[in-house]
C-alpha cells in the first residue's frame, strides 16, 4: 500500500530530498487508528475541512472587501449584488463560521465524554483550547468588518471589557480602538488581524495533529491501544468514514447555506453601523452566548471579565482537575450523569445570553454560572475519588469482538476470531 | 445514541426559541405566504414591477435606494430599453466637468439610484428630524421580514383611548413604540398601476414589500435553484459514500 | 461507464463512482471560485461609453477614458487623411490602409486606444516625424492614420469597436 516503497524513480527522487511521500504514508495512510471509533470521533477532519473552507473563502472577499468605515458597508452589497457568485462566497463564509463552531463545539464535548484530555494527551488538548481562543478572536473581529449595526456595538461592548483591568484597563482599550471609540482605525486593524489569525490557526492545528498522532488517539472505551489488534489503518477505513461525515455535514451546510442563509444572524448587521443609534438589544453570534450569559450574570465588571474567560481557562486545568484513573464516561455512572447535567447547562447559558439580563432570565443565569464552575471545582474531581467505574475491558479488540464487530452477525465474530490477533 | 442527539435538537430548538424571544411589545405582525417564500419560493415578476412603480412614485420622495443601479432592475423583468426610459427620467449629479462644476444630467443604466437628499442631515431637516431609511435591505434589516413592512405600511389608524401621541408621530400597531414619524405613505388609488390592478391599500402594500425583498436579496432565486442542486448532489454523493463505507468496513463487522 | 471486470466489480464500480461524483463535485465547486475574480456587473456596466463629438473642431483632439485607458478622438484635417492614404503598405511594419482604420463616410474621425503598444506609455499628439503622435518613452512615432513609422512600437494604435449613435455621438466598446 506504501506509495513510497514503489519503484518510481520519480518518486524516488524527491523521496529522498524531502520524504514526503513516506510522511504522508505515515501519517494518512498506513496511520494506525482504533478500530471502534464511531462518528463523534469526525467532527475534527470536519472542522479542518471548515478551517480551509473560511481560509478560501475569505481571501476570495478579500479582494472584494473595502475596510474603510465609510466604504465597509458598501463594499460587502457590492459583493452581494455585483461580484460573480459573491452572495455564494459572502454567506459560506458567514455561515461557515456559524459550522465551523458547530463542529469544534462538538468535537469538544465529544473529547470531555471520552476522557480525551487526559494523559498523555494534556499538551493536545491544550493545542485544541489555544485553537478555540483563536477562533473566538478571528470571529470577532470578523463580526465588525461588514460594519453593520451589531459589528459596531459588539465591538464597543467587547472592546470596552478590558477597561476593567485595573490602572491600564483605558489605556489599553484607546490603544486597542486607535481613538476614542470603535472608528475606522479599528476596522483596519481587526481586518489586518482577522486575515492573520487564521494562518496562526493552522500552525496550531499543525501542532494539534502532531500531538494527536504521537500519542495515538483515544477511543470511546477510553483504554489504550495494546497492538495491531485494536487498530486499522487510516486509509481507506476513517478515510471513507471521514468522507461519508463529510457528505452529511456538508448537506446540513447547504440547507442552511442556500436555504436560511440570515438565521444564524441578527437583522440589526443589516442597518449600517451609526456610532449615534444603539439597537435595542445587543447580541453577539450564537456561538458567544455562553461567555455572554456568564459575563453579565455577575453583577462586578471586572469579575465578570475574569470569570467569561476564566470559563475558558479553566479547560487547561481539566486534566488534574479530573481525579478519575478511568478515561471513558461509558464506565463512569455517576460522571456520565453529571456530563449530560454539564450540556445541559451551557445550552441554558446560551439561551440566556439572548435574553435581557432581568429578573427571572437574570436568576436562571446565576444558577447555570453557578453550576458551570462547580462541575470543575469541586464536582469533578469529588467523582474522580469517590465514584465506582465499571469493569474495563480488557481490550479494544476484545470489546468489539465481543459486540459481534459492531453490529454484524455473531458468526462473523467467530470467523473473525480465527482471522485477527 | 439517542440521547446526544435529542440533546443536539433540543439545542436547536433552544437557540431559535432565544432569537425569536426578543420581540418588543408590539401588535402581532400579520402573516401571509410570500410568492418568494420556502425552500422553492420565486418571485411574483408583476407584482415587482408594480413595487418598483409604488416605490418610484411613493416611497423614493423621502426613502433612498442607494445600493441599486438601473441596470439591476433587469431582474424584475424590465427590458433593456425600459431600463434606460427609467434611468433617463431621473436626474443624477456628474462631474467635474472641464470648468471644474459638477452638473446634473439624466441617468444611465450604469447609474446608481440618486438619494432624494444630498446627505442625512439633509433628510432630517426635511422629516422632522426623523431619518427616512435606504430601503436596500430593509426586509433583511427587520424581524418579520416582508410581514413586518407589509403589517407596518397597512397598521395605521387610530391610537387608542388613552394613549398620548408626541407631536409629529403617527399611530401605528406594529412599529417598535407605535409611534411612528412617517405618515401613512399609502391611500387607495394612490398610484395608477401601468397594468391596470387596482391599486387598493392592501395591493400596494403587497407589492411594494415584494419589491423591496426582491431589492434586498436580488440573488435568491439563483441562490434556491443552486440549493436544489447542490442538496441533491450531496444526497446521491453521502449515500455513494455510505455504501462505500459499508463495503470497507463490513470485513471488521 | 465502464467498471474493471475483475472479481469485486461492483464493489470497484462503487468506489469509481465515488471518485467521479467527488471530482464532479469538486470541479463544479470550483467555478464560482475562479470566476469571482473576473469583471464584476458594475465594471460591466461601464464597458462602454459614448462620447460627445459636437465640440471637436477640424484638427483638434480630445481625450476620453474609456476601460482605464485613454482614448484619442481627432477630427483629421483633409490633409492628414491625404498624407495617411498615400504611404505606400510595404513601408508598414503593421501593414493597414487607413480605409481599414476608419468608418467609411466618417474618414476624417480617427478614433484610437492611446496606449503604445511597445510597453503601455501614453504617446503625445501632433508630435513626431510622421505628422501623428511620438511616444517619448522610447521614441515610437505614428503617423495621422496612428499606425506605427519609426521605433521600437511592433503594432499600430489600436482601434476599438466603436459606433456612430447619431452625427455628434459616438459609442465606443
Amino acid at each position: 500500500m506504501a506509495l513510497f516503497q514503489g519503484s518510481n524513480p520519480v518518486v524516488k527522487w524527491i523521496e529522498y530530498r524531502l520524504p514526503i511521500f513516506s510522511f504522508i504514508d505515515a501519517h494518512l495512510i498506513d496511520y494506525p487508528a482504533p478500530k471502534n471509533l464511531n462518528y463523534w470521533y469526525n467532527f475534527g477532519s470536519i472542522a479542518g475541512v471548515l478551517l480551509v473552507v473560511q481560509i478560501v473563502t475569505g481571501v476570495v472577499l478579500a479582494m472584494h472587501y473595502t475596510p474603510h468605515a465609510d466604504f465597509a458597508f458598501a463594499s460587502v452589497e457590492h459583493i452581494m449584488r455585483d461580484v460573480n457568485y459573491g452572495w455564494l462566497m459572502r454567506y459560506m463564509h458567514a455561515n461557515g463560521a456559524s459550522l465551523f463552531f458547530v463542529a469544534v463545539y462538538i468535537h469538544i464535548f465529544r473529547g470531555l465524554y471520552y476522557g480525551s484530555y487526559k494523559s498523555p494527551r494534556e499538551v493536545l488538548w491544550w493545542f485544541g483550547i489555544i485553537i478555540l481562543l483563536l477562533m473566538m478572536a478571528t470571529s470577532f473581529m470578523g463580526y465588525v468588518l461588514p460594519w453593520g449595526q451589531m459589528s459596531f456595538w459588539g465591538a464597543t461592548v467587547i472592546t470596552n471589557l478590558f477597561s476593567a483591568i485595573p490602572w491600564v484597563g483605558e489605556s489599553i482599550v484607546t490603544w486597542l480602538w486607535g481613538g476614542f471609540a470603535v472608528d475606522n482605525p479599528t476596522l483596519n486593524r481587526f481586518y489586518s488581524l482577522h486575515y492573520l489569525l487564521p494562518f496562526v490557526i493552522v500552525g496550531v492545528v499543525f501542532l494539534h495533529l502532531w500531538a494527536l498522532h504521537h500519542r495515538k488517539s483515544n477511543n470511546p472505551l477510553g483504554i489504550d491501544i495494546k497492538g495491531p489488534q485494536d487498530t486499522v489503518p487510516f486509509h481507506p477505513y476513517y478515510t471513507i468514514k471521514d468522507t461519508l461525515g463529510l457528505g452529511a455535514f456538508a448537506l446540513l451546510f447547504s440547507v442552511i447555506l442556500f436555504f436560511a442563509p440570515n438565521a444564524l444572524g441578527e437583522v440589526d448587521n443589516y442597518i449600517k453601523a451609526d456610532p449615534l443609534v444603539t439597537p435595542a438589544h445587543i447580541v453577539p453570534e450564537w456561538y458567544f452566548l455562553p461567555y455572554y450569559a456568564i459575563l453579565r450574570s455577575i453583577p462586578h465588571k471586572l469579575i465578570g471579565v475574569i470569570a467569561m474567560f476564566g470559563s475558558i481557562f479553566v479547560l487547561f486545568i481539566l486534566p488534574w482537575l479530573d481525579t478519575s484513573r478511568v478515561r471513558s464516561a461509558t464506565f463512569r455512572p455517576v460522571y456520565k450523569m453529571v456530563y449530560w447535567i454539564f450540556v445541559i447547562d451551557c445550552l441554558v447559558l446560551g439561551y440566556i445570553g439572548a435574553q435581557v439580563p432581568e429578573g427571572i432570565f437574570l436568576i436562571v443565569g446565576r444558577i447555570a454560572t453557578a453550576i458551570y464552575f462547580l462541575f470543575f471545582i469541586p464536582v469533578l474531581p469529588l467523582i474522580g475519588w469517590f465514584e465506582r467505574p465499571r469493569p474495563l475491558p480488557t481490550s479494544i479488540a476484545e470489546a468489539v469482538l465481543a459486540k459481534g464487530g459492531g453490529g454484524g452477525a455473531p458468526e462473523a465474530a467467530a470467523a473473525q476470531s480465527e482471522g485477527r490477533g | 445514541m439517542r440521547k446526544p442527539l435529542m440533546l443536539l435538537a433540543a439545542g436547536a430548538l433552544i437557540a431559535y426559541a432565544a432569537t425569536a424571544a426578543q420581540a418588543a411589545e408590539q401588535s402581532p405582525l400579520k402573516t401571509r405566504d410570500w410568492p418568494q417564500g420556502g425552500p422553492f419560493g420565486t418571485f411574483e415578476r408583476d407584482s415587482l414591477q408594480r413595487g418598483f412603480q409604488v416605490y418610484k412614485e411613493v416611497c423614493a420622495a423621502c426613502h433612498s435606494l442607494e445600493y441599486l443601479a438601473y441596470r439591476h432592475l433587469e431582474g424584475i423583468g424590465l427590458s433593456e430599453e425600459e431600463i434606460e426610459a427609467v434611468a433617463a427620467e431621473a436626474t443624477v449629479i456628474d462631474g467635474p466637468n472641464e470648468d471644474g462644476e459638477m452638473f446634473e444630467r439624466p441617468g444611465k443604466p450604469s447609474d446608481r439610484m440618486p438619494k432624494p437628499f444630498p446627505n442625512d442631515a439633509a433628510a432630517k431637516a426635511a422629516n422632522n428630524g426623523a431619518l427616512p431609511p435606504d430601503l436596500s435591505v430593509i426586509v433583511k434589516a427587520r424581524k418579520g421580514h416582508e410581514d413586518y413592512i407589509n403589517s407596518l405600511l397597512t397598521g395605521y389608524g387610530e391610537p387608542p383611548a388613552g394613549v398620548e401621541m408626541r407631536e409629529g408621530t403617527n399611530y401605528n400597531a406594529h412599529y417598535p413604540g407605535q409611534q411612528i414619524a412617517m405618515p401613512p405613505p399609502l391611500s387607495e388609488g394612490g398610484v395608477t398601476y401601468a397594468d391596470g390592478t387596482e391599486a387598493t391599500v392592501e395591493q400596494m402594500s403587497y407589492d411594494v414589500t415584494n419589491f423591496l425583498a426582491w431589492a434586498a436579496e436580488p440573488t435568491l432565486e439563483a441562490r434556491k435553484r443552486m440549493g436544489v442542486k447542490v442538496v441533491l448532489f450531496l444526497l446521491l454523493f453521502t449515500g455513494l459514500a455510505y455504501a462505500v463505507k459499508r463495503k470497507v468496513w463490513a470485513d471488521l463487522h | 461507464m465502464a467498471g474493471p471486470e475483475s472479481g469485486t466489480t461492483r464493489r470497484d464500480f462503487l468506489y469509481i463512482a465515488l471518485g467521479m461524483a467527488g471530482v464532479a463535485g469538486g470541479l463544479a465547486a470550483a467555478w464560482p471560485f475562479v470566476d469571482q475574480m473576473n469583471p464584476s456587473k458594475d465594471v460591466l456596466a461601464l464597458s462602454s461609453i459614448e462620447i460627445d463629438i459636437s465640440g471637436i473642431e477640424v484638427g483638434q483632439s480630445i481625450k476620453a477614458k474609456w476601460r482605464g485607458k485613454p482614448i484619442f478622438v481627432r477630427h483629421r484635417t483633409p490633409e492628414e487623411i491625404e498624407q495617411a492614404r498615400a504611404v505606400p503598405l510595404d513601408e508598414l511594419k503593421d501593414p493597414q490602409t487607413d480605409q481599414e482604420r476608419v468608418k467609411e463616410g466618417r474618414d476624417e474621425w480617427l478614433i484610437m486606444v492611446g496606449v503604445c503598444t511597445h510597453f503601455g506609455c501614453i504617446p503625445l499628439g501632433e508630435q513626431g516625424e510622421y505628422g501623428g503622435w511620438f511616444c517619448p518613452c522610447h521614441g515610437s512615432h505614428y503617423d495621422t492614420s496612428g499606425r506605427i513609422r519609426k521605433g521600437p512600437a511592433p503594432l499600430n494604435l489600436e482601434v476599438p469597436t466603436y459606433e456612430f449613435l447619431d452625427d455628434n455621438t459616438v459609442k465606443i466598446g
